[in-house]
């Protein structure tokens, strides 16, 4: 029991709130496809993480979370610059961009002597779900500094998406009406990308930060697969990407252990691959729905 | 520090580092000229993911020849692996973009992630296993050229003659592909055939590339030198000729650099040399960087100012510089260059829509048909 709440509860949740959290702002990318600007920001985000965490010496939440906001509208402002000056297509632009910003991440964590901290590249391209540990057990001040972060930033994603929902909804699916009514779709579009760099610097830590691509746009995809309702979709890409965090970590810790294997697996990457199965499994069902409900489409409505 | 610099960039200072310096020139070179079409058909982050999905590839051909006993570092066993799950990958992103009601966005961005996440669970299976040398399969991840060998610097250089030839010789067709499908398909090329070739070149730079760029970085080769090239010429002879140029040179001087100071990895290094260039090309560029173009505005606002100011008989600097006025009082250039403005000014007021968007307002001659339709109506 101690176990539990010692190693895999704290694993477990972060793992969750990390899923939970991508999965609905991934919902933002992809309706507006622009699901490669999750991909550009989560690598773009490292140079930021790298400069605040040697800045301020120590893995605090804060001091990250400005560097990652920097770096992310560093990278955005530098993708619009790319695209105008240089005309090359926009997908071209983020990578040209992305690439050099995570390249320098990668430069700046080899080269600076980060001590004992256990920020490294392969943390970076893994992910260490298995070190998040509750070690002051049952006293709450105690839980792991990683699950503040990611509650802390889901709460703001959360209550910022409550607060403006009916602007969201607006300027995802009607800029330029949004735009003449006066709602200034481009800040909330900057919003978002803020947001998305937030989430990708909380979960990092837990998941990865190539792995938070999968959890950003895989449920997002999914529910777009399954459903036509804005509501519908936000929920559901919420509950699956919730869902495959536990599935996987199972998966991932006590899958081996069915076959009478004594070791685990790469959590993190064990709970993208489940994202992933959901993806496929919402393309097969989706196309069922479809056929199955061809034949009404043909019936004119009876009002 | 400067004679190992120098040895370093002359090739002579030993024979691994010269070879691995050799070898990524090479792979520069290759990327660059496959990058520049790739560029043009938007096929660049379909790459990327490409490069991401050899992940599973490398480790399950890694696990399988382990299995049945071979060699399971050879690095022929372990590209066949990965070129097997890359061109996958890139079936995958063509079927979901296109049966799916998914954009091809988000199919890049779910293959990218996806099979790069199998990759890991599969390398932390191999990493439970106590048996095999499996110490160099992460170096895979982000490159490590100092183990190129001479017959794979070989190899590399192979690619990128074969892969320059094959692109000049079908320069023409390949250039009708990216521009005007439709014109090449009726003139009877295999329009297919060239774009399976283009995507096969895209992917044997990314296989060539793993070993010392790193599968996340491996698409810079061929996204930042052809992107360079862009902004110093508009004909796609000369992006094509710059972009083999510069993928060469930025290789080669990223490769130096990291053999030059420590904890300096390869594939990084290579990408920040690329990105210098990069970079480099997008501010200082003769016509379309930023720096021309921030001049160019610049000097638009000032004689735009500078010809009002005339127009009110106010002094201004800059008139008597750009020949508007002698000794204080309007020259016949002057005159010429004020009556302009006022029927663009006019222009402007009474028909915006004739104006074209690019246009240098006030500089710019005043295109032909406003200033006719201005005549027929009258001042």
């Amino acid at each position: 029991m101690s176990e539990f709440w010692r190693i895999d509860l704290p694993a477990l949740a972060a793992a969750a709130l990390a899923c939970g959290l991508c999965g609905f702002l991934g919902n933002f990318l992809v309706l507006r496809r622009e699901s490669l600007l999750g991909d550009a920001i989560a690598h773009a985000v490292l140079p930021g993480i790298v400069v605040g965490f040697m800045i301020a010496g120590t893995l605090a939440a804060l001091p990250m979370l400005a560097g990652a906001l920097a770096a992310a509208l560093i990278a955005a402002g530098a993708i619009q610059l790319v695209r105008n000056l240089g005309r090359i297509e926009p997908g071209a632009a983020m990578g040209a961009v992305f690439t050099i910003m995570f390249a320098g991440g990668v430069v700046l964590l080899e080269r600076a002597s980060l001590g004992n901290a256990h920020i490294d590249a392969d943390c970076v391209l893994y992910g260490q779900l298995e070190d998040i540990l509750w070690l002051g057990a049952p006293r709450v001040a105690d839980l792991p500094r990683e699950i503040w972060t990611l509650a802390g930033v889901l709460l703001l994603s959360a209550a910022l998406a409550a607060l403006f929902a009916k602007e969201v909804r607006l300027a995802l699916f009607d800029p330029d009406f949004a735009e003449a009514i006066g709602l200034r779709p481009r800040w909330i579009h900057a919003g978002i990308i803020a947001l998305v760099a937030m989430a990708a610097i909380a979960s990092f830590e837990a998941v990865g930060s190539i792995l938070v691509i999968a959890m950003l746009i895989c449920p997002a995809a999914a529910a777009r697969l399954l459903t036509d309702s804005y509501r519908v979709q936000l929920l559901a890409s919420t509950a699956i990407a919730v869902a495959s965090a536990p599935l996987g970590y199972v998966l991932a810790g006590f899958g081996p252990g069915w076959f009478g294997h004594p070791w685990s697996l790469s959590a993190a990457g064990m709970i993208a691959c489940v994202s992933g199965l959901a993806v496929a499994a919402a393309a097969l069902a989706g196309r069922f729905a479809r056929r199955a409900a061809e034949p009404s489409r043909i019936v004119p409505a009876s009002a | 520090m400067n004679a190992d610099l120098l040895a370093v960039l002359t090739f002579t200072a030993g024979y691994n580092t010269a070879v691995a310096m050799a070898g990524c020139a090479a792979l520069g070179a290759a990327g660059g000229g496959v990058g520049v079409f790739l560029l043009l058909r938007a096929r660049a982050m379909a790459a990327d993911a490409a490069g991401h999905a050899t992940l599973p590839g490398i480790v399950l051909a890694f696990l399988l020849a382990s299995w049945v006993g071979a060699e399971a570092r050879s690095l022929p066993v372990l590209l066949a692996g990965a070129a097997v799950t890359g061109a996958l990958g890139m079936a995958l992103i063509v079927a979901a973009g296109r049966t799916t009601r998914l954009g091809a966005d988000a199919a890049i961005a779910i293959t990218l992630s996806v099979s790069y996440a199998l990759g890991i669970v599969l390398l932390s299976y191999v990493q439970t296993r106590p048996d095999t040398a499996q110490g160099g399969l992460h170096t895979f991840i982000l490159g490590q050229a100092a183990a190129l060998s001479a017959w794979e610097a070989i190899a590399v250089g192979m690619l990128a003659a074969v892969a320059v030839l094959v692109l000049s010789l079908l320069f023409r067709p390949l250039t009708l592909l990216c521009f005007d499908a439709d014109q090449a398909r009726s003139e009877g090329w295999p329009v297919a055939m060239l774009d399976m070739l283009l995507v096969g070149l895209g992917l044997a730079v990314v296989l060539f590339g793993l070993q010392a760029v790193g599968l996340v970085l491996v698409v810079s080769l061929l996204i930042l030198p052809a992107a360079s090239a862009r902004f110093w010429s508009g004909r796609l002879v000369v992006v094509f000729r710059l972009a083999v140029a510069f993928g060469a040179g930025g290789a080669w001087l990223g490769a130096g650099a990291s053999a030059l100071w420590p904890r300096l990895p390869t594939g990084p290094s290579i990408v920040l040399a690329l990105g210098g260039l990069f970079i480099g090309s997008l501010l200082l560029a003769p016509h379309r960087g930023a720096l021309a173009e921030c001049l160019r505005r610049g000097g638009y606002a000032w004689r735009l100012r500078a010809l009002r100011a005339m127009g009110q008989g106010r002094r201004f600097p800059g008139t008597e510089l750009f020949g508007w006025t002698r000794n204080g009082s309007p020259t016949e250039r002057g005159r010429a260059a004020l009556a302009r403005l006022e029927l663009w000014d006019r222009c402007l007021a009474e028909m915006p829509e004739a104006v074209p968007e690019r246009a240098a307002w006030g500089i710019a001659p005043v295109p032909a048909d406003a200033v006719r339709m201005l005549e027929r109506f009258g001042p």
